[in-house]
């Protein structure tokens, strides 16, 4: 343990969090993107079963990410974990819902022939995609600016906020921004599943317009950052190494530059927008082309762009609070003890590498177009 | 003192959803084992009637099995939304099984649970028999971590608070994966979902054998069920025995309530067959008892004094006078972190923190505590509603002891190949809901009988929930109630419209829109028919 030091550890964490928020954007973002554009994309019986056997398979192994990045903020980010979910509530709650709603619209939307009752299983269906998207984009935008809470002697965290408070102008556009990215991922996945009928066409051309959307949004969210100057810094000494105790340092507002400070400070972390940025350009020009699968990989990339802007932007915080500014949670701050610490990254590095294979392999196994042929075979489809 | 609504609203609803959860979760843990069991017949032997077992009891699974993943997910987040406090306070320790969990064990099994419905001819039928065992090791290992980090809120080894953080931090993984309690709770609990699988199965066939429907696929399954069920069942009473063991040594409040004992007996101490225990008098009215019995479950010596409720209550005020100390050395220690005596008190009595924040509940400052306080303070230290305990548990060991009998007299037949004694065929099949009352009656004893603890001796109840208000949480516990009631009456439509539909149909019409009857493995039922 004494291998790594705690400050170390904190930024290898502080990565990690981000490595599996990301993983759960890409992997599970195309299907709850899948999901939540199907009523739209698929007009006819076939085409909505077409569009759920793509992600049929695996999404449910792909739903494991927001399991795992959940359950490892809690163990290395105990704190975030406390105050986040219990000071947004509703929202987490609302996120919640979506993904109790989506396993169930997977396994019985098809078990009738009733058309009504697989309209309404469809739309349900569609829901269970947009809110984990949509509440997670709120829950973004409204850390971006701040939460008001503060923390008392005990450690234990008050939301003074209210509710409304959290349906704010620009937790409303990052809200959105989340909505149409993933959506537009989810139609580039689409394009690699389905073979070349009306079905791709119109996968395409909404995933197309949904990039547009969400490139627009992108820079206007930045644009916001840089004029309205919100944004924190820590004023007093850097307890990088100190026990994880939030109260023992002072914040104040960023100032002339806010968030972008960190961009400003050091040019060459750019890149990360640029590549969100341009990913999105690329994304939307080449959707539907003849190699799909690139296209989904830079569409990816584009995921890993966004995300990691809003990240490094707000480095070192995790948590900033905009009426309590001390106890902001940050990285040097609201980590797991050194020792849980460093046990979770051993686990981390034995099983991340297990996960990805055999997620391979199962991607590997039930790789391959989609028809309506296929939806006759009972032995390889279930929805 | 703390908002009472509050603490009550917020402690039904994570009952509620996690008794709801713990429908479909030992059904899971069951039904993918015997899954495993069948398809691995069918890749022995070859013959297809045990591929259509594997198909048609794979539907009941998956219609369950997406149950049991939405309403599981609910828990991972409820303890940030409705129990922050306690996340904040031993995040540290009980963060890493749940996190090892989805790791290890939750990707494995949902990422194999599409190999197993996608797979079939898209690898080869070794391949997949792999895979559905790695499905069945998934769920298995998901409800260790599950159990090592609930056997660590029993039973809180290989911690310490450290005040710099306000919190509880891990001291040794070791002792937390190596903890007895959570070895004990796993193999007991894990055999309790065995055996609903089981029971599952074999009621199910029973009822196809009363209408005379797919006997030999009936048959099989009952051969498979009612072995399994019965080696279940033993190893659930056997552990059962194991857990009493070890509450015995460290829960000994819970064994006592189980008991409803108030005073403690003269070793070896007797078991109480039947009762009433009564809160108000502290007495337990019209007992049978049973000499000996009790002292050696909960001992394994004829020496041994099992401690009463009331010596109990009256150890706890030494604890709580202790407590108040730790809690004004912690007082000190806030502002001034290198004060050497506030450090050495805290060092002395800090084990006892936790029945110092115990008194929170009932006074602001723990040292206004007048006597009576505390005597009302160490009788909150065991749980309020003794009967509930006393009578969960009952019922719950008789639920056991019935199903050994009823696999023990199946499985004898069964290999006799006697299958025409209808009595038994009836009771097989109106066996049904007793091992999810046992296993729910399970959850209350462990979890109520920890009360009014959520890490035993260390962090009250009342002390770990969210700052929320109680509106909050009583919108959103109606909210859970009405979606999980709605997703229930669904799920149980579907469940028995593919059970009444029966193998022989259920298998063609999975998702089809048109009926396909003249699939070959149907074929193959209708073969073994005739």
């Amino acid at each position: 343990m004494e291998i790594l030091s705690y400050d170390v550890l904190r930024i290898i964490w502080w990565i990690l969090l981000g490595v599996l928020f990301i993983g759960f954007s890409i992997l599970d973002g195309f299907d709850l993107g899948v999901a939540a554009s199907q009523p739209f994309i698929g007009k006819t019986d076939n085409e909505r079963r077409i569009i759920m056997n793509t992600v049929g398979p695996i999404w449910e192994g792909n739903q494991s990410w927001i399991i795992l990045a959940v359950g490892a903020t809690l163990a290395a980010w105990p704190n975030l974990y406390a105050t986040a979910f219990s000071g947004l509530y509703f929202i987490v709650i609302l996120a919640l819902l979506g993904f109790i709603l989506r396993p169930v619209s997977f396994k019985y939307r098809s078990k009738k022939p009733e058309a009504k009752w697989r309209r309404n299983w469809d739309f349900i269906f569609s829901l269970s995609g947009v809110f984990p998207i949509f509440f997670f984009g709120l829950i973004v935008g409204n850390i971006i600016q701040g939460i008001p809470f503060y923390l008392d002697e005990n450690l234990k965290s008050y939301y003074t906020g209210s509710f409304i408070g959290m349906f704010n102008p620009f937790a409303l556009l990052c809200a959105f921004l989340g909505l149409f990215l993933f959506v537009a991922h989810g139609c580039n996945y689409l394009t690699i599943r389905v073979a070349d009928t009306p079905l791709r066409k119109r996968a395409t051309s909404y995933g197309r317009v949904c990039y547009l959307i969400a490139i627009v949004l992108f820079c206007i969210a930045g644009f916001w950052v840089y004029f309205s100057k919100m944004g924190y810094m820590i004023t007093s000494v850097i307890p990088a190494n100190q026990p994880s105790n939030p109260l023992t340092k002072t914040v104040e507002l960023a100032g002339q530059y806010g968030w972008l400070t960190n961009y400003i400070k050091y040019p060459a972390m750019m890149i990360v927008p640029i590549v969100g940025f341009l990913g999105m350009i690329i994304g939307m020009i080449f959707i539907g082309s003849k190699r799909p699968t690139i296209t989904f990989i830079i569409s990816s990339l584009a995921l890993v762009g966004v995300i990691g802007t809003f990240g490094l932007g707000l480095f070192p915080f995790v948590l900033p609070s905009s009426t309590d500014m001390a106890s902001s949670l940050t990285v040097w701050d609201a980590t797991s003890s050194h020792m849980t610490l460093f046990l979770m990254l051993i686990v981390v590095i034995i099983f991340l590498p297990i996960i990805l294979f055999y997620t391979s392999w199962v991607y590997y196994i039930v790789r391959g177009v989609i028809t309506e042929k296929t939806l006759e075979d009972t032995d390889n489809i279930a929805y | 003192m703390e908002n009472d609504a509050l603490i009550i609203l917020s402690r039904l609803q994570f009952a509620i959803t996690a008794l709801y959860h713990f429908i479909f979760v030992p059904l899971t843990l069951g039904l993918s084992v015997i899954i495993a069991i069948m398809e691995t017949v069918y890749v022995m032997t070859g013959r297809l009637i045990w591929r259509d077992m594997v198909k048609f009891w794979g539907i009941l699974f998956g219609i369950n099995f997406a149950m049991g993943v939405a309403t599981g997910i609910t828990m991972e987040f409820q303890f940030g939304t409705n129990w922050a406090y306690y996340s904040h306070y031993v995040g540290d320790i009980f963060g890493i099984p749940l996190a090892i969990e989805g790791m290890m064990a939750f990707f494995l099994e949902a990422t194999f649970v599409g190999v197993f419905f996608f797979g079939w001819n898209r690898i080869s039928p070794v391949m997949h028999c792999i895979s559905t065992w790695i499905l069945a090791l998934g769920t298995n290992l998901s409800a260790f971590w599950i159990l090592v980090a609930n056997g660590w809120m029993q039973h809180p080894v290989g911690s310490y608070f450290n005040y710099d953080t306000m919190r509880m931090e891990l001291s040794s993984f070791f002792d937390i994966l190596f903890n007895p309690v959570a070895q004990a709770k796993f193999v007991h609990t894990v055999s309790a979902g065995y055996v609903v699988g089981s029971m599952f199965v074999l009621s199910l066939s029973c009822y196809y054998l009363l209408r005379g429907r797919c006997k030999d696929f009936a048959k099989r399954s009952i051969v498979v069920a009612s072995a399994f069920g019965l080696a279940s069942a033993l190893s659930v009473v056997v552990l059962g025995d194991e857990s009493g063991y070890l509450e015995g040594e460290v829960q000994k409040v819970k064994l006592a309530s189980i008991e409803a004992m108030w005073e403690t007996e003269k070793p070896p101490a007797s078991f109480t067959l039947f009762g009433f225990p009564d809160m108000e008098t502290k007495t337990t009215k019209y007992k049978i008892e049973i000499p000996y019995v009790l002292g050696l479950i909960a001992t394994r010596s004829l020496d041994t004094p099992v401690m009463g409720l009331k010596d109990l209550v009256e150890k706890h005020k030494d604890n709580i006078a202790q407590g108040i100390r730790a809690y004004n050395a912690l007082t000190i220690l806030k502002t001034d972190k290198t004060n050497a005596s506030a450090r050495a008190e805290f060092e002395e009595y800090g084990k006892n923190l936790g029945y110092g924040l115990l008194l929170k509940h009932f006074v602001d400052d723990p040292n206004n505590a007048t006597p009576e306080i505390i005597e009302q303070a160490a009788w909150y230290t065991i749980p309020h509603h003794i009967w509930l305990i006393f009578w969960s548990f009952r019922v719950m060991v008789a639920c056991g002891f019935y199903f050994i009998l009823l696999f023990a007299l199946m499985f004898w037949n069964a290999s006799k190949r006697n299958f025409d004694k209808k009595w038994l065929l009836k009771l097989g099949m109106l066996s049904l809901p007793l091992p999810w009352v046992a296993a729910e009656a399970g959850w209350v004893v462990a979890e109520y009988g920890r009360q009014p603890w959520v890490i035993e001796g260390f962090l009250p109840t009342s002390f770990a929930t969210s700052d929320l208000s109680t509106s909050q949480v009583a919108i959103t516990l109606a909210g859970f109630i009405l979606l999980y009631s709605s997703l229930l009456v669904v799920e149980l439509y579907l469940m028995r419209k593919y059970i009444r539909k029966g193998p022989e149909h259920a298998l063609a019409s999975l998702a089809g829109p048109n009926e396909i009857t003249d699939k070959p493995f149907v074929q193959t039922i209708k073969n073994n028919e005739e």
